[in-house]
């Protein structure tokens, strides 16, 4: 029997009260920046990261007056404005309000926590860019829209988060626009994106015809925790959703190019952030339509696994350094959701392993971005190796980074993946062990990062001279690294997350303890150790070609990311366009043609009409004349019917 | 001994109209007596604030609450809701076309002089700013503007109708540059507005046989006792007809709209387009729902046929328009389409009245205004012989000066009525009452009104394609090399577009605001 979730209580006054100024903050600093263009340019990045930090400050303000409330009244709602009016005399239909619980609180922590130390991070990596004000605005923009992601009440407001912050990415995909690959890149994650976006709003039709409104507050109350047809539909058109947001299969496919954008923005929105909404949304929904147990969580447990598997062999085979990282992430968030599909006992170390997983990938893609910036933008790690000695600092935050997410004991990842792979084999066996396999290759593929780009030779590109980068840019890297290391333990082990979010997310009857021993957890061990063991013998012991050797049909596989693409191109894109061709002949030849017709007519006839007008007041007089008889004709004629 | 009882005037709630027909007599005064150089320097100050005054004037009828319900002037003149609302558009409208008409160089120095001559070149060497007779023949103008939708009885409308109609012939002659084409419009203008001037007279005539009497209540009671089919009844109501249509330039007679646009100096153009329109319309109102209201089932097939083809007319003709005045011209004869299916739409309950009432009040004030500045923005774009009225002569014009054009571009869409400006809430409320009327129990014009509706959608459409095809030749053609120069407007003008395209944005965003006023105004109808 699992714990009631908390009412949702209304709330005034305090921070709480005034908790939009969250989302104010840092879309007012987007306002200015975006408005007042060119002549922000000296200040606006220090705009910019005052706006993120100010949202913070209000994030931690408001966190502390949550935890002033008791357990059951830790839901707090804060009306804000009728959004949508009803009909006269009936209530509005969409009441826009926000809702601070421990759930959308944690997020805003997270968000705005490493949201800030990555705007202070692009300072420095963004220093040599003309447009780094309009880069600033648009990262601003993305903190306000995905505040507003997590924090609305209503499925209403969520959206148009989950939209802006779709708008963001493609902005910051495509910031370097006058590259192709970044243009072309930006309107894929759009274009994606759009497919999920579709399954989310289809679904929140479908609440809405259901259940008459798309407030939590209401859905709670409406929804029976029995699922039938209905719910079931919704629950897999909001999976959709979080597929398409969160890359997760078979919506993978854009996460890989939006590596395309500057490196802070892989780092917030492409693995701390943004792609975590998927999961936000699995969460936050759990209680209406993924009770435990029901088939739309069954979808998400084994969308989960299967995506982790497939980023983790992706992983294994990519040399850019970033492409590698972004295979990482699907492959994490892949166990987010899978942890997410397990239901009340799941969603603890699924949030755990999300915040843990902000801290440890934010901390190696920016420490992916400090070697860029110390060589010249390369990404390829054939080029690196031996850097560790001359980016000692960047070296280090990454190893610890790296240690965290492959699991290693006592660090963050350790205790929150380990925690969704307990609970997996628990609750659905064969995707746990699934996801103990996933955690080997993950050992793999991390270490080979670790080898090819820190350790062995140098083979770097002859005008490359590597340099640690500057403080700005290192400071943000230890603090997350220090999050990497001590928060996974603060959060897991005696169940404080859990007990935490219970108000929001519900719990199992029976907490959690947590098995340094466990079968599971050594198997998981040794998998690691066994990956890391064979990416040494690959990577590190032996020198590492400079070019890529052709590799087997496996590693083509993986190269080619599990030929998503190829599937796409094939199963969508060539009909598409032989859709679009076809659309487009019928366009031209008959609506056109219809249209261009009545058009001519149209045309030909006000150009027979225009000789009427001759321009003789004579022949005015005429047609006045001729109007006024046709005129009395007609009235007599009317009134004589 | 018989004395002649002296006629009780309500000074009070006729006010604004004395008050603008009294500038106007000390206007000719100041042009008789002032020095020349004086004579602008008064005007100028004298016209805004009459204008100014009388609008206030109207506004403390409508704050105090003390709008008349009776008519004034021994039952001359209707102040009612409606009226109040009509002259304080007008009024609003005349204010910011001074302020046009202010601008230096639209009016020619002496009219009189033959084009070309060397008194021409003489009298422009010597006067320069124009005729200063402009402003007391506008005064005129527009008190003749005022009293035409309030008359209450078919003589005053007459006298309205040639007080406001007379100054205007003599304006329209006053441009400054192409005289030919200026005189051209000022003598056609004359000659049709006699013409239909002569059918109104005959009209009332008619009507007077028929009913003995000129007051609209009275026709509207003789009609109540009467057969309704007198042959003296039906011609009268076609005559009167005709010459309340010709003013607001309904197909098949609107000859003269596109030509007397054209010729006349813009400024003036956009006062006729605005104030003229807006009083002729509400003329029609008085005279159709007041004093034809028993009549209905005769007219209301006539006005719908009327209604259909200007729309058709209007929109079509407007395709082929080469020069920006003649566009903005069938456009308005267009518009005068759409504000018919809203006079149309009076059929049963006082209800359904009041909101078509209000739909066609809202619409004539939104359109009206945008039409000024449209205008507005005409007189900016010149060539070195002045205005630049050939189309060609605007491509590129959004590259050159991006935000002229923009403006410019948001008065089309408000026209073509595109969502977010006020064009759009002007056609839907026309056409929202014109479909609920269709729908009253015992419409025998039920499904005729529907078809008029879709009459007027369909024209909407072909109208859009016009208005965007400027804004591509703005946007996307690329600037003649000796394109036109953009002068620099004066403080008025920039005010004038300022205030049009802030109602414009303003109504389209918040359209509850106008429609509030408009509502208040219709829902006291009109004084029967």
């Amino acid at each position: 029997m699992e714990s009631q979730i908390a009412e949702i209580t209304q709330h005034t006054g305090g921070v709480i009260g005034v908790s939009w100024l969250m989302i104010a903050f840092p879309l007012l600093g987007a306002f200015i920046l975006l408005v007042f263009n060119r002549f922000t340019n000296r200040w606006g990045h220090l705009l910019g990261v005052a706006m993120s930090l100010a949202s913070f400050v209000v994030a931690v303000l408001a966190f502390f007056e949550l935890i002033g409330f008791g357990e059951e009244a830790r839901r707090r709602a804060v009306h804000l404005f009728e959004f949508i009016p009803g009909m006269p005399g009936e209530p509005p239909m969409v009441d826009m309000g926000l809702l601070i619980d421990p759930l959308s609180i944690s997020f805003a922590l997270l968000i705005t926590g490493v949201g800030s130390l990555i705007h202070i991070y692009s300072i420095g990596y963004m220093s040599h860019d003309e447009h780094r004000r309009r880069f600033f605005a648009y990262l601003n923009l993305f903190v306000a829209a995905m505040l507003l992601l997590v924090l609305a009440d209503n499925y209403v407001g969520l959206f148009i988060g989950w939209e802006g912050v779709g708008l963001a990415s493609y902005l910051l995909i495509g910031f370097w626009q006058f590259k192709p690959s970044a243009a072309v890149a930006a309107k894929k994650a759009f274009v994606v994106n759009r497919v999920g976006d579709f399954g989310l709003l289809v679904g929140m039709f479908v609440i809405w015809t259901t259940f008459g409104t798309l407030a939590f507050k209401d859905l709670a109350a409406q929804t029976s925790g029995v699922e039938n047809g209905t719910t079931l539909a919704i629950g897999l058109l909001l999976l959709l959703g979080a597929c398409g947001k969160s890359a997760q299969l078979p919506l993978q496919s854009w996460l890989l190019d939006a590596m395309e954008g500057p490196t802070p923005v892989s780092a917030l929105i492409h693995a701390a952030t943004m792609v975590t909404a998927g999961v936000y949304l699995v969460v936050r929904s759990g209680a209406f339509f993924f009770h435990e147990g029901s088939g739309a969580a069954l979808a998400v447990a084994i969308v989960g696994a299967a995506t982790l598997l497939a980023g983790a062999i992706i992983g294994c085979a990519k040399d850019d350094i970033k492409k590698g990282l972004a295979g990482s992430t699907m492959s994490q968030i892949g166990y987010m959701m899978l942890g997410a599909g397990l239901g009340p006992a799941g969603y603890a170390f699924a949030i755990g392993h999300l915040i843990t997983h902000g801290f440890f990938k934010a901390d190696m893609f920016l420490g992916a971005g400090s070697v860029m910036h110390g060589m010249n933008d390369e990404v390829d790690m054939r080029k690196y190796g031996a850097l560790r000695k001359v980016m000692p600092v960047t070296f280090i935050t990454f190893f610890i980074g790296y240690l965290a997410i492959i699991g290693f004991p006592l660090l963050s990842g350790y205790f929150t993946k380990d925690g969704i792979i307990e609970t997996a084999v628990h609750h659905q066996p064969v995707l746990g062990w699934l996801a103990v396999l996933g955690a080997g290759i993950t050992g793999f593929y991390m270490s080979r990062m670790v080898f090819m780009t820190f350790f062995g030779q140098k083979r770097w590109a002859d005008d490359a001279h590597p340099h640690e980068s500057p403080a700005v840019m290192t400071w943000p890297l230890i603090i997350l690294s220090i999050g990497s290391i001590f928060l996974g333990g603060y959060l897991i082990l005696s169940n404080t997350l859990m007990l935490f979010l219970s108000p929001a997310v519900g719990r199992p009857a029976e907490l959690p303890e947590f098995h340094f021993t466990s079968v599971p957890g050594l198997a998981t061990l040794a998998l690691v150790a066994v990956g890391a063991a064979f990416a040494w013998m690959r990577y590190g012991r032996v020198e590492v070609p400079a070019v890529q050797p052709r590799g087997n049909f496996l590693t083509t596989f993986a190269r080619r990311d599990l030929y998503g693409d190829a599937l796409n191109e094939s199963l969508f894109m060539r009909p598409g366009q032989w859709l679009t061709r076809i659309a487009v002949f019928f366009d031209n030849r008959g609506v056109d043609g219809l249209v261009n017709g009545l058009a001519a007519g149209i045309g030909g006839s006000s150009g027979r009409l225009r000789r009427i007008q001759t321009g003789f007041a004579r022949t005015y007089a005429l047609s006045i004349l001729i109007g006024a008889a046709l005129l009395t004709g007609a009235l007599l004629l009317v009134g004589n019917i | 001994m018989n004395t002649i009882p002296a006629p009780t005037i309500e000074y009070g709630t006729l006010a604004p109209l004395l008050v603008v027909f009294g500038a106007a007599i000390i206007g000719v005064l100041v042009e008789a007596f002032a020095p020349r150089y004086l004579r602008k320097a008064i005007h100028v100050p004298l016209t805004l604030l009459s204008l100014f005054g009388a609008f206030a004037l109207v506004l403390v009828q409508v704050l105090r609450g003390q709008v008349a319900t009776t008519a004034s002037a021994m039952g001359a003149v209707a102040v009612d809701g409606p009226s109040l609302f009509i002259w304080g558009v007008i009024l609003v409208l005349s204010f910011v076309c001074v302020l046009l008409i202010n601008d230096e160089g639209h009016f020619v120095a002496s009219a009189a002089a033959v084009p070309g001559s060397a008194d021409e070149e003489e009298a422009e060497a010597e006067g320069g700013g124009g005729h200063t007779e402009v402003y007391p023949l506008v005064l005129f103008a527009v008190g003749g503007m005022l009293l035409f939708p309030a008359a209450h009885d078919l003589l005053m409308m007459f006298v309205a109708l040639e007080v406001m109609s007379l100054p205007l012939y003599l304006l329209c002659g006053l441009a400054r540059r192409r005289r030919l084409l200026s005189q051209e419009a000022s003598m056609k203008y004359f000659l049709l507005g006699a013409f239909s001037s002569a059918f109104f007279l005959y009209g009332t005539a008619m009507i007077y046989g028929y009913a003995g009497t000129v007051s609209l209540p009275g026709i509207n009671e003789a009609l109540a006792k009467g057969s309704g089919l007198d042959p003296l009844l039906m011609l009268g109501l076609a005559l009167l007809g005709v010459g309340l249509l010709f003013k607001i330039g309904a197909a098949p007679f609107h000859a003269w709209k596109p030509d007397v646009y054209q010729g006349a100096p813009t400024p003036i153009t956009a006062l006729m387009a605005s104030g003229t329109l807006v009083a002729a319309v509400g003329a029609v109102l008085r005279v159709f729902w007041v004093g034809l209201g028993n009549l209905d089932w005769n007219w209301r097939p006539i006005i719908w046929g009327v209604a259909a083809l200007t729309m058709i007319v209007g929109s079509i003709l407007a395709i082929t328009q080469t020069d920006i005045k003649r566009m903005l011209a069938y456009s308005s004869i267009a518009h005068a389409g759409f504000l018919l299916v809203g006079v149309m739409a009076t059929f049963g309950t006082a209800a359904q009245n009041a909101v078509s009432l209000k739909a066609i009040l809202f619409y004539l004030a939104v359109y009206s205004i945008t039409t000024v500045g449209a205008f507005a923005v005409v007189t900016l774009v010149r060539d070195p012989g002045g205005e630049a009225g050939h189309l060609s002569r605007w491509a590129g014009l959004g590259k050159r000066s991006p935000m002229l054009a923009g403006v410019f571009a948001f008065f089309l869409l408000a026209f073509a009525g595109i969502p977010l400006t006020s064009g759009f809430f002007g056609k839907y409320a026309v056409f929202a009452a014109a479909l609920n009327s269709g729908t009253q129990p015992g419409d025998s014009m039920g499904g005729w009104m529907a078809g008029l509706v879709v009459v007027g959608v369909v024209a909407s459409a072909i109208a859009a394609f016009f208005y965007v095809r400027v804004i591509v030749l703005m946007f996307f053609s690329e600037p003649a090399a000796d394109g036109p120069a953009i002068a620099v407007p004066s403080t008025g003008t920039v005010a004038v577009i300022a205030v049009s395209l802030l109602v414009t944005v303003g109504v389209g965003l918040y359209p509850e605001s106008l429609l509030g006023v408009a509502n208040d105004a219709a829902h006291s109808l009109f004084i029967r």
